[in-house]
């Protein structure tokens, strides 16, 4: 295991942010956190690499413990933090110098290990402009470059595609998945579903400061849910005169008007639904369960009915 | 977790970095404020007094406006800029995802503020020097007086940035502490000749009149035991607020 935490509590105030987590992140995986704002995902982070102090509990990374050694740890692990900490009146070059030397790398490995990062986020046509008069696409790339700064066997990313525009996106996935296979283990926290489910092995899902689940995101939809979803429009009331004759499922959330119902075979059902809507005005879908619909009947957001 | 040195010079030469970007703009106010002061108080007020304390106004006031300079660059530091860094620009949060722990940057700071205090006191000097204000060779002595005032100031403005939240608060340390210094540490006038008995004891108390004592003595090429007393005020108390500061940066910059 990469990282260990255990029990680990964490109080600010009357505030328990972090509440009796257990967490194994084993090595050589992409890990996502996920979970809705405030369940304690950046705490978590935060207590993993030391500059958040657990209440209770125990954490060892490398098997290390991160209250004795936070300098060793830190010498061999990367953070991108949720918001850019950038120098902006600096160039990506000169960002990267600054960070290197946090590292004490010096010359020439400095600048070698400066030219592989600027080749591998492809930051290279605005090198040497100030930071400021970057896109946020680029900011966001420089960041993870200067988390990459010493090689580090463990990367942690705190939601790293927040607020960029899906090519971007696409473009950070396919760079975290070759870090991935690189041989580094990944800890990423993200509120994005489709981020998890495409770039993640195994994912927690966070709530309250708990893990309320833990499992690769296919297994977790088969244990939670079911493989097919069908989503429609209707309202409460009119619920019983669609569902006249048919089971209603076991597990299904209700969002608004909104309604999703999870089951194995959606063919049957659907049909159903689709000559008892009276015309199409349902907008019903069939489409893959996902984890955005795990996360919704986990974390309890419009939860109604279905499994909890 | 002792200080690494590598790594407080890592925090060093982050903010050396952004410096050399605007080190031209930086450095030239450096060489018009003493300017200023000079020809203001010198050429001005000092017109109407024949003269203080043996010499000329201007040569009475110019070894305490080096200290004064060095005082304002180190509190410049390690009060605003240091809660801009910490603040908006998340300087230590990015530094603490790296080896670099909290002491390490308490370190780089205070030899930060020194050499901005070095660079500030120094153009002071340069520019008196010009002006035919600082005896050669005596003045020279004064130089290490710069550090050793960038040090104090360094280590007082730390202890009182540790503890704010808010940077409005800045105001109250240059208004209520900084500037009282500047007007009764001994630049403007001799605290002997106004002050009696008890009094002079008591302003042993503030720290800007020793680095000012040493200089002006320097200037006058002359040498005393007060001058022992006075290096071991600068050393003492940096090293008791700096020692404050270690234990406290930890819970400042962490959680």
């Amino acid at each position: 295991m990469i990282v260990r935490a255990h029990a680990v509590s964490k109080r600010f105030g009357d505030h328990l942010a972090v509440h009796g987590l257990d967490l194994e992140v084993p090595r050589g995986l992409c890990f996502g956190l996920l979970g809705p704002n405030g369940a304690g995902k950046t705490t978590t982070l935060r207590m993993i690499y030391g500059v958040t102090r657990p209440s209770a509990g125990s954490i060892s990374v490398f098997d290390l413990d991160i209250a004795q050694h936070a300098r060793r740890v830190r010498a061999r692990l990367g953070v991108t933090l949720q918001q850019n900490v950038l120098i902006e009146a600096l160039s990506p070059i000169e960002n990267l110098r600054v960070f290197g030397r946090y590292h004490v790398l010096r010359e020439p490995a400095l600048s070698q290990r400066i030219d592989e990062l600027i080749d591998f986020l492809e930051l290279g046509s605005h090198a040497t402009r100030p930071v400021r008069t970057l896109s946020g696409g680029f900011q966001r790339r420089l960041a993870i470059g200067l988390s990459l700064m010493n090689r580090p066997q463990l990367l942690i990313l705190d939601e790293p595609t927040t607020g960029l525009d899906p090519a971007v996106r696409l473009a950070l996935w396919s760079r975290i998945r070759d870090l991935r296979a690189s041989g580094a283990t990944v800890l990423l926290t993200t509120h994005y579903m489709d981020e998890a489910q495409r770039l993640c092995d195994r994912v927690a899902i966070m709530s309250a400061g708990k893990v309320i689940a833990e499992g690769a995101p296919d297994q977790l939809i088969v244990t939670h849910l079911a493989p097919e979803a069908i989503e429609l429009d209707c309202a409460p009331d009119d619920e019983a005169a669609l569902f006249t004759g048919v089971p209603i499922p076991e597990h299904r959330v209700r969002i608004g008007r909104r309604l999703m119902l999870y089951v194995d075979d959606a063919t049957a059902l659907a049909k159903h639904l689709r000559s008892h809507d009276g015309g199409g005005r349902c907008m019903l879908v069939v489409r893959p369960t996902n984890l955005e619909d795990v996360f919704l009947t986990l974390t309890g957001t419009a939860l109604e009915g279905g499994a909890a | 977790m002792s200080i690494s040195p590598p790594h407080a010079l890592a925090v060093w030469q982050r903010n050396a970095a952004m410096y050399r970007r605007t080190w031209m703009l930086n450095i030239l106010p450096n060489f018009f404020e003493p300017v200023l002061y000079l020809a203001a108080m010198g050429i001005g007020v000092g017109n109407y007094i024949s003269q203080m304390g043996g010499m000329s106004y201007i040569a009475f006031i110019a070894p305490g406006l080096v200290c004064v300079a060095a005082m304002n660059g180190a509190s410049f530091e390690v009060t605003y800029n240091i809660f801009v860094r910490m603040t908006f620009e998340k300087a230590y949060d990015a530094m603490l995802t790296t080896p670099i722990e909290p002491q390490d940057i308490l370190a780089g700071e205070v030899l930060w503020a020194i050499t901005r205090a070095s660079i500030y006191g120094g153009s002071f000097f340069i520019v008196i020097t010009l002006f035919g204000l600082a005896p050669l060779p005596w003045a020279l002595a004064a130089v290490p007086v710069i550090p050793l005032t960038g040090l104090l100031f360094a280590a007082i403005g730390m202890a009182f940035t540790l503890r704010l939240t808010s940077i409005d608060l800045f105001s109250f340390y240059f208004t209520l502490f900084l500037t009282p210094l500047f007007l009764f540490s001994d630049i403007f006038f001799p605290l002997k000749e106004r002050l009696s008995g008890m009094w002079l004891w008591v302003a042993e108390v503030l720290p800007l009149l020793h680095p000012v004592r040493i200089a002006r003595m320097a200037f006058r090429g002359e040498v005393g035991v007060v001058m022992v007393w006075d290096v071991a005020y600068l050393l003492i108390v940096s090293a008791l607020l700096l020692a404050w500061a270690g234990k406290t940066v930890r819970r400042r910059l962490t959680n």
